[in-house]
């Protein structure tokens, strides 16, 4: 079934802040494997110009991800979940995400389309920090896949 | 944002270091608690066998963070990224044994796009066992 092309435009309320963590960043920056000491040393990231450490670039996707759970699971739109697979993924930043961050997300659904049965949807979160400062817009294409004929 | 190259020291064509990075299920353990996505398919062959796919695969977002890390490396300041987008095209499949994925990025300066931001376009390549894992894997950078 199509999904509801009246979702397109939509806007969800922003999620509850997320206060992101020194400690958080250097996990992330170990499970990824990167040793760049802007990610977990202080006097590093100040000597690049930042206040404090950096998360790597696609850090920020955890959140961003969890609030378009609502949106993925809202039951008016209709998405199988079981179906979707991740199309595309775009970060554009007004400036990193660092330690001390309280950051907000807030969920649109930019576009909706079908494509020889699959069918697409991209999810715009929009991220600011504590003083309303945008700080990264993350952009999510979720691909639901066709439903084979002959499938149940 | 302190990038460690400069602007006027590169051209269209410029190729950036490349790099080659493992993946073996243990790494995509670490990464799934990291980053709070724990769907089976990256951890659990048979669930990953049951819904169509060959073997347990890597995190799309696992290897968006590795391919630009080419480029943040690079460019010598992360926070010198202003965009970067990714299409996952094919999967690392991970097998379980020592040796796991390797996934190879390669870049190069796709274009100069703003003299006066400093701002250079970088595409990236990103395969796994011969296959193009990513495609259309752009980062635009703001050089010194």
């Amino acid at each position: 079934m199509a999904l509801d092309q009246s979702f397109v435009g939509r806007s969800y309320p922003p999620t509850e802040p997320y206060e992101v963590g020194r400690e958080k960043i250097r996990e992330f920056a170990v499970a990824i494997g990167d040793t760049h000491l802007a990610y977990t040393d202080p006097e590093a990231a100040k000597a690049l110009g930042h206040p404090d450490v950096i998360a790597p670039p696609t850090f920020v996707f955890a959140l961003s991800f969890e609030a378009a759970q609502t949106v993925v699971q809202d039951p008016a739109l209709g998405l199988d979940y079981s179906r979707v697979v991740h199309g595309d993924q775009k970060f554009a930043y007004t400036r990193p995400v660092r330690a001390g961050d309280r950051l907000t997300v807030t969920s649109t659904i930019d576009s909706i389309a079908s494509r020889a049965g699959n069918e697409m949807i991209d999810i715009r979160g929009e991220v600011h920090d504590a003083s309303g400062e945008h700080v990264v817009t993350v952009v999510t294409k979720l691909v639901a896949r066709r439903v084979e004929e002959g499938a149940a | 944002m302190t990038a460690t190259v400069r602007y006027a020291d590169v051209e269209a064509g410029t190729e950036l270091p490349g790099a080659s990075f493992p993946v073996t299920r243990a790494t995509l353990v670490r990464y799934a608690g990291a980053s709070g996505d724990f769907n089976p398919i990256h951890w659990n062959e048979r669930f990953a066998r049951q819904v169509g796919l060959p073997d347990v695969i890597a995190h799309g977002m696992f290897t968006m963070a590795e391919a630009v890390r080419v480029v943040t490396d690079w460019a010598g300041d992360p926070g010198a990224v202003v965009e970067y987008g990714v299409r996952f095209t094919k999967p690392v499949v991970v097998p379980d044994d020592d040796t796991g994925a390797l996934i190879e990025v390669t870049a190069k300066v796709g274009a100069k796009l703003d003299d006066e931001a400093r701002t250079v376009r970088v595409d990236l390549t990103a395969r796994s066992a011969g296959e193009k894992v990513l495609g259309l894997s752009r980062a635009v950078v703001r050089l010194a």
